[in-house]
């Protein structure tokens, strides 16, 4: 394919880095100035930007589908034998691919501000665009210059070197993207951050504004961080969905930040408070979805999802860090002293509750980063080394998760500006008292105090988001109130009350995650390995060749009471030319908890042969997962509210709100 | 201080959390690149973390592997060694091994390696291990959090890993970091 060769591709990249300069100065040199010409350029840039990166990403798929190996990147991480979808994804499964992915996201987000923001006013869209082309700007240079994803070696070899077989998983084909749309999509609640600061002003049309393309992000980075979780859970094999990694907690914090933000965001809305401190958690949130990534590839922070590390890079991406964040938290230091206090309200109050949910939001991202950067910290500062684990994590994060969850029951049903604890409590009495019932339960049922808590703090949430539901439905008005209710009530509110079932979901498979009950045994053919009412039978043993491995398939049988409920395949995979071999882990699930098998290695031969088995009975398991899910549709659902749509026509008094300036 | 000044010196928090989180990495990538900074070398706490469950098979002619039981009831520090005969810096860690397995209980395991080629890679020169045990689907030693071979562990009595060292030992890191832990200084 001679167009869409290497060279094309980089010259595309080099093309697409000038837009995004100009895309970067014309508009601001335009708002300065009153230039209106300059201002109409923003979005014809950021098209062409997204236009000219796609050309090269494009280019890059053609490159590794062609097996071009004399490209380096593709020779590296591609082979002859590897089927086309990995060959497709494998493309951004490396450092070079994924920051060129990253960057093509970050132009598609200034595409769609263009494309969506109609109805913003002139100037500040093309702020918005501007800061948007910097950002851009600076990837593409590091692109370029220090991790050039279309760069050639010679001579060229016959074939390449092939992936990581574990990479070869079309769960993991597909979380990269999901995930850095959302790490990038905090890009634009950023941009219009710093657009505000600049123009010292921050209203309600602007927290209006903002919040859509906030809870875009968030969706994408939920299903991100549920994608890898569950990723890690089936194919690791190790038994296991949230390890506490280094990478898992740089996913994890702009995900606090973020949630925090599309909260506080509705105070900005509603009632034109908490200006200031919205405007710095969206600054937050994009600064640590950034430092994340330069942790990670910088090598500081070493993880099992390593990419190769390189110091050199990591310098760059620390300059870049310094001009973004340093940049847009010194504008603040400088302007959001001048900007006014919003509207006052009572601590018991619809706003008293989303600060107390941002509170507790930020104390939980300040306890993760504080465990996730204190051993390098400590190391450099005392040369001692120490690692923070799971411990540490547990003891600090469910003491902050346990309130947030009992307030973010109560929070949904007070009102505005004031209002009082008993009214909304006494509605919530069907709540407290399935609560109560948790927690008697629980104390029988469940082993340990923090998980009784857990299962009866997520009950209280999905309780309480049905109650509310229930009555802003008027169910107790009878069909006719429903009847009349049923159409009006805003999308928004069934997404603010499907995200917090979720989350309810969520805390409940992770209490249930912690009752697993798990052995690793070494039995032959024919043993049975009781576990609780279970009993798992090795029945056979075999041997099988995959298109570029060979496989050891173990038959499990699982009965309950003398009734086989399931039979698990657990295998291992040996991918010779790799040297590497992978589990593949059996998983039976229905829903309520999940049967997980994973094989282990095998020594001896024929009949005496023993295998080594990892068996799990994970109870609740798929719903630390369905819980993400239904967190990102309620936010969909929200995004899809009418007041929310980016196009939508607005009032004639929101539109003078949003002129002037 | 009046209100605007006050705001002002709160509006500037931000920014100088940032520059010292920035100023530190800065620290640490001039550090890494000289080599005095390696965020892989990690030590734990005492009783930080309880050895993971398993069990494993000796390399063939070497005697009988070992399991989480026996590790546990061992009497006095067992300093765990992964290691592989594909493993460049395991072949230089060797000689300190040597020496190290004269003053503490040395237990070896094979990592992804094929039992002939371990067996011949610990019997070179003499083996420095007490005890050997082959994971050859590395499910162990991810369990054991290895992120790549040589990697030691000390484990206290009762199963408790204590220190975790993420390249290869020598004789100074072994009596700076490992030995004041077995002999319960720290």
């Amino acid at each position: 394919m001679f167009f869409l060769g290497p060279e094309e591709g980089h010259y595309a990249l080099a093309f697409a880095c000038v837009l995004a300069l100009a895309q970067f100065i014309l508009p601001l040199w335009g708002a300065a100035r009153g230039i209106r010409l300059l201002l109409d350029m923003a979005s014809r840039l950021a098209f062409a930007q997204f236009i000219a990166l796609s050309y090269a990403f494009v280019s890059l798929i053609a490159c590794a589908v062609g097996d071009d190996f004399s490209v380096q990147n593709v020779a590296a991480n591609s082979a002859i034998s590897k089927p086309l979808l990995y060959k497709i994804t494998g493309v951004w499964g490396n450092h070079e691919g994924s920051v060129l992915l990253w960057a093509l996201i970050l132009s598609l987000c200034g595409g769609a501000v263009a494309l969506l923001g109609r109805g913003l006013p002139l100037i500040l869209k093309a702020r918005v665009l501007a800061i948007l082309g910097g950002v851009s700007t600076g990837f593409q240079l590091f692109c370029l210059l220090t991790s050039n994803p279309f760069a050639r070696i010679w001579p060229a070899p016959a074939d390449g070197q092939g992936m990581n077989p574990l990479l070869q998983d079309p769960g993991l084909a597909f979380h990269p993207p999901v995930l850095y749309t959302g790490y990038v999509g905090f890009a634009v609640p950023f941009a219009f951050a710093v657009a505000a600061l600049i123009e010292g002003r921050v209203d309600a049309a602007w927290g209006r504004w903002v919040r859509p393309w906030a809870v875009a992000a968030w969706c994408f980075l939920t299903c991100g961080i549920a994608m890898g979780s569950w990723w890690s859970y089936y194919v690791l094999g190790w038994g296991g969905y949230w390890f506490w990694d280094p990478v898992e907690n740089a996913s994890l914090i702009p995900w606090l930040t973020g949630t925090a933000l599309v909260h506080s965001a509705i105070v900005v809305e509603k009632r034109d408070a908490l200006r200031i401190w919205t405007v710095l958690l969206a600054i937050a949130s994009f600064s640590f979805s950034l430092s994340g990534t330069f942790l990670v590839r910088s090598g500081i922070l070493n993880s099992v999802h390593a990419f190769a590390n390189d110091p050199a890079r990591g310098v760059f991406i620390l300059g870049l860090l310094a001009i973004v964040i340093g940049g847009s938290l010194a504008l603040f230091a400088w302007r959001a002293p001048g900007l006014s206090a919003g509207g006052l309200f009572a601590p018991v109050s619809r706003e008293g509750g989303l600060v107390l949910n941002n509170i507790l939001l930020c104390a939980l991202c300040a306890v993760v980063v504080t465990g996730t950067m204190y051993p390098p910290f400590m190391q450099i500062l005392t040369g001692r080394t120490l690692s923070v684990g799971k411990p540490f994590f547990d003891a600090t994060t469910i003491p902050l998760a346990l309130p947030l969850l009992a307030a973010m029951g109560l929070g949904t049903l007070l009102p505005w500006k004031r209002g009082h604890l008993l009214p909304a409590l006494r509605r919530l009495r069907i709540a407290g008292v399935i609560a109560a019932i948790a927690l008697i339960g629980g104390s029988f049922l469940l082993e340990g105090i923090l998980p009784v808590l857990c299962a009866a703090a997520a009950l209280w949430v999905i309780a309480a988001s049905v109650v509310d539901l229930a009555s802003k439905l008027g169910l107790r008005g009878g069909l006719h109130v429903l009847r009349q209710r049923l159409p009006r009530l805003p999308r928004a509110v069934w997404g603010s009350t499907l995200a917090h079932i979720g989350i309810g979901v969520t805390v409940l498979g992770i209490t249930g995650m912690s009752q697993a009950q798990h052995n690793v045994v070494e039995i032959g053919l024919g043993e049975t390995i009781h576990q609780g009412a279970l009993d798992w039978t090795l029945l056979s043993v075999r041997q099988e060749a995959g298109p570029n491995y060979r496989a050891l398939i173990a038959d499990l049988s699982v009965s309950k009471h003398g009734r086989v409920v399931a039979t698990l395949h657990p295998s291992r995979r040996d991918f010779e030319s790799q040297h590497q071999v992978t589990t593949d882990v059996a998983i039976r699930t229905n829903l309520m908890r999940d049967l997980y098998a994973a094989l282990g290695e095998s020594h001896g031969q024929g009949s005496s042969a023993r295998y080594v088995l990892r068996l799990h009975n994970n109870p609740l398991a798929p719903w630390i997962w369905l819980g993400g899910v239904v967190m990102a549709l309620g936010g969909a659902l929200s995004l899809s509210d009418r007041r929310h749509r980016f196009g939508a026509p607005r009032k004639p008094s929101q539109a003078v709100a949003g002129e002037g300036s | 201080m009046t209100g605007l000044t006050r705001r002002r010196a709160l509006m500037t928090l931000p920014i100088a959390g940032a520059g010292l989180a920035g100023f530190g990495c800065w620290k640490m990538l001039s550090a890494m690149q000289d080599g005095s900074f390696d965020p892989r070398a990690i030590r734990l706490d005492k009783n930080e973390r309880p050895i993971p469950d398993f069990v494993l098979p000796g390399i063939p002619g070497l005697g009988d592997g070992f399991d989480t039981s026996m590790l546990r009831q061992a009497t006095q520090p067992v300093l765990i060694n992964f290691f592989a005969s594909w493993c460049i810096p395991c072949v230089a860690e060797m000689a300190a091994l040597r020496v190290i397995s004269q003053r503490i209980a040395l237990w070896g395991i094979a990592y992804k390696d094929k039992p002939d080629d371990a067996r011949r890679f610990v019997s070179r020169d003499g083996s420095p291990y007490r005890r050997t045990a082959l994971d050859q689907s590395g499910m162990t030693a991810i369990d054991w959090g290895v992120s790549g071979v040589p990697e030691s562990f000390l484990v206290l009595p009762g199963g408790q890993i204590a220190w975790h060292g993420t390249a290869a030992l020598d004789e100074t890191q072994f009596e700076q970091h490992v030995l004041p832990i077995a002999a319960g200084t720290r």
